[in-house]
């Protein structure tokens, strides 16, 4: 790996941006607790998929390669807390541009340094907090949304991430299964959509059931979807009656890597009876 | 409202549905799962599937023609049909010289296409459907909501009331008796019946042959009792070679039934010869278009034409799972249906189909020649945009949508516009504890706060917590544990 590998960008996404600042914020705090500097691009905005989903190519070319443009004269790896724009970005970028432009060269040079969060940490830098023994059992649903699973090809990352911060995950009944989303289908077939919806809140109280009392995914969009819909099924609002809070891993993980970080302020036990974990 | 949703709707109030179709769904999802992990190595095999057929497509006029004269080698008819229409012509005419009155159908997704059996029915003729499904189908009055379990979207008590009704059988609740009636019923037909018609799974390019795959004998009966047999089969079902065809037999019963074979495999050569027993007369392949070639055409859609019909999209889709085959409102349901009717009946309302997917990609897992569906669905929404641009009466919503992307396009091309327009959407209100979320918004929200809460903006944006962030990161590192950091 090239010498400024955790010499890293931020792409916070839009629906972070406006709806879970806290979840793109912790994506970044994790990614200084696994030794990386982290810098965010203030001209960013979105990566262009709510066009490119609804079939406005040009729209999406033209936000695309602005995006394109502003990273090309950067360096190091580009990361996103999201699996569906880390999608965008590193596979549906390129084909945007015609074979053989220059835009798309660029494109695919910006492409390449691309990588969805959770993989980067894993899988590049070969990074796992060290598996917190001490740490108050929390039980954990996790959803592996479509496109991180599908498009990037995500294969646990998440889940050693949260296994590894103390999270005790309890299975979620079919979770390949999408929750509905889709972006743009889940405002213009809402039937269908709701429809999905409820198969998956039935699902997620399957896990409920079994004492998960927190969903986590690595798309904002998806807990948005997932948690508007149980919070207007529960009438009440997450966290409460019967309605688990919906969270970023990055959440999850960097509230557990302090709570950890407190503790051993408070009385720092012997690192090594944590260690020791793969 | 649009159609699809409408018909959505509909199926949503469907109790039988609602009920048979989850069950159904999963169980075929987890049935595919398992005969594929008893392959050694299925997705080479799928690889391998896949390369044979983008080979073919890539050289139909080739293999087309190679059929063609093979087949008339064997004694079978050979005709070419540009458009529905003119299939039903040609399949008219050959009914027509052979005096048939009763047809024995098999069922086949070309002659749905073209509603044959109505067709031939409107000529005086009976047509019986032979399969169970298709049967149940076909008594019903109502069309076929799946490619290879046309009647999922019936029980056993819907059938049982039906056929009480229709053949005037006995109440039951035992499947096993139900499909015994049917057979009764439909025995005396096969004797009667003059001319079999069928689909074909594969024509062999270099045999000439014909090869059908089933499970309940009927095509067996079909193809040897009557005088005639005509073939119908879409110009995408050809494969060069004999050796070609265990590759697909391996992957289209564990996805479409998940059976490791089906109980038949036929290979049919021609017209009875003078020293064997059973075959017809007279047989007929028509070698169908009707749009197939308009595919073949855009580079960006073609392997959709790979398709070998097994339905495991449909099983597997969460959008299918959900409304089943008659929210579709056309043949082909499901993904397959959403990409492959715009391009086969390209029309207004069509023209939509690949909107009702959540492009999860879960098709793309399940499709055995590895079809990149999502991508054509994304190819053909964007073909739907330059086509409703197009348009000087656009369709409803069109505006509204046009108008929603132009909005987001201004702002995500300036950052300058994006400040402004976070801070524009916090004079709504911002989160805050103890305000709740948006019960109700107007269109084209609408459709969101029907069915889930809509979240208020985050008191601060993304760009506003870092900017405060980089202010204060010179105090103490906010995670606590940082030994090697920056
Ligand atoms: S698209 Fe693939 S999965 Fe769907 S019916 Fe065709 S071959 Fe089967």
């Amino acid at each position: 790996m090239a010498d400024d590998s955790r010499q890293v960008r931020l792409f916070a996404t839009c629906l972070a941006d406006q709806f879970d600042p806290e979840a793109a914020m912790a994506a970044a705090d994790v990614l200084e607790a696994a030794g990386c500097t982290v810098a965010f691009d203030a001209e960013q905005t979105c990566c262009g998929q709510p066009a490119f989903n609804l079939g406005h190519r040009d729209e999406a070319r033209q936000v695309a390669l602005r995006h394109i443009r502003l990273y090309d004269g950067t360096t190091g790896p580009i990361i996103v807390p999201s699996g569906s724009c880390g999608s965008m970005m590193k596979v549906y970028w390129p084909t945007l541009f015609a074979a053989g432009s220059d835009e798309r060269a660029a494109a695919e040079r910006v492409a390449k340094r691309v990588e969805e969060w959770s993989r980067f940490l894993v899988r590049d830098l070969g990074w796992l907090p060290e598996r917190d023994a001490e740490a108050p059992e929390r039980r954990v649903a996790y959803h592996p949304a479509c496109h991180g699973l599908r498009v990037l090809g995500l294969d646990g990352e998440a889940e050693r991430l949260l296994a590894a911060t103390g999270h005790r995950l309890v299975p979620l009944p079919r979770a390949d299964n999408c929750c509905g989303f889709g972006g743009g289908f889940s405002v213009e077939m809402p039937e269908m959509s709701g429809k999905i919806l409820e198969d998956k809140l039935d699902c997620v109280e399957g896990a409920t059931a079994s004492g998960a009392g927190t969903v986590a995914a690595l798309d904002i969009g998806c807990l948005m979807h997932m948690r508007g819909g149980h919070e207007r099924r529960t009438g009440t609002t997450e966290g409460h009656g019967g309605c688990p809070a919906y969270r970023h891993v990055a959440v999850l993980v960097r509230d557990a890597l302090r709570a950890r970080g407190e503790r051993s302020d408070v009385a720092p036990g012997p690192r090594e009876s944590a260690a020791g974990e793969p | 409202m649009h159609p699809l949703n409408k018909r959505a709707k509909q199926a949503l109030k469907d109790p039988v549905l609602m009920r048979t179709l989850p069950e159904a769904t999963r169980r075929a999802v987890d049935k595919q799962r398992d005969r594929w992990r008893e392959l050694p190595d299925v997705d080479a095999l799928r690889d391998r599937a896949q390369e044979i057929k983008h080979h073919t497509v890539r050289h139909l006029d080739h293999y087309l023609t190679t059929f063609e004269a093979a087949a008339k080698a064997n004694g079978v008819h050979v005709h070419w049909a540009s458009t529905h229409e003119e299939a039903i012509g040609i399949i008219r005419a050959v009914l027509d010289r052979n005096d048939v009155r009763v047809v024995a159908k098999v069922k086949s997704m070309a002659t749905e296409e073209m509603a044959l059996r109505e067709r031939l029915e409107a000529t005086g003729r009976e047509v019986w459907e032979t399969d169970l499904g298709e049967f149940i189908v076909q008594i019903s009055g109502r069309p076929p909501s799946h490619i290879t379990a046309p009647a999922i979207h019936e029980d056993v008590a819907s059938i049982s009331r039906l056929f009480h009704e229709k053949l005037g059988t006995p109440q039951t609740d035992d499947p096993e008796r139900l499909a015994r009636f049917a057979r009764d019923h439909l025995r005396d037909r096969f004797h009667q019946a003059d001319c079999g018609i069928s689909g074909a799974n594969f024509l062999v390019a270099e045999t000439g042959r014909v090869v059908l795959v089933e499970n309940e004998a009927n095509i067996r009966l079909a193809t040897t009792l009557p005088r005639v047999h005509v073939v119908v089969a879409g110009i995408e079902k050809v494969v060069p070679r004999t050796s070609d065809i265990p590759v697909f037999l391996k992957l289209l019963a564990r996805s479409a039934t998940g059976q490791k074979l089906t109980a038949y495999t036929h290979e049919l050569r021609g017209p009875r010869r003078k020293d064997e027993t059973e075959g017809p007369d007279e047989m007929h392949v028509v070698l169908l278009d009707a749009g197939r070639t308009r595919i073949l055409a855009d580079e960006a859609a073609r392997d959709t034409l790979d398709c070998i019909r097994c339905g495991a999209c449909q099983n597997v889709c969460p959008v299918y799972q959900a409304v089943g085959g008659h929210a579709y409102g056309g043949v082909y349901g499901g993904p397959i249906g959403a990409i492959l009717r715009p391009q086969l009946e390209p029309d207004r309302d069509t023209r939509r189909l690949p909107y009702a997917s959540t492009l999860c990609g879960a098709c793309e897992s399940a499709c055995p020649v590895k079809i990149p569906i999502p991508d054509i669905l994304l190819h053909l929404r964007s073909r739907a945009v330059a086509s409703a641009s197009d348009e000087r009466l656009p369709r409803p919503g069109w505006i509204a949508e046009k108008a929603t992307v132009q909005a987001w396009y201004r702002s995500a091309m300036s950052p300058r516009v994006w400040r402004v327009g976070g801070k524009l959407a916090r004079l709504f209100g911002p989160a805050r504890p103890g305000r709740g979320s948006f019960h109700r918004l107007p269109p084209p929200l609408s459709g969101w706060t029907k069915h889930r809460e809509f979240p208020r903006p985050a008191p601060e944006t993304f760009h506003a917590m870092w900017d405060g962030r980089k202010k204060k990161k010179s105090a103490a590192h906010p995670i606590g544990r940082d030994e090697d950091g920056t």
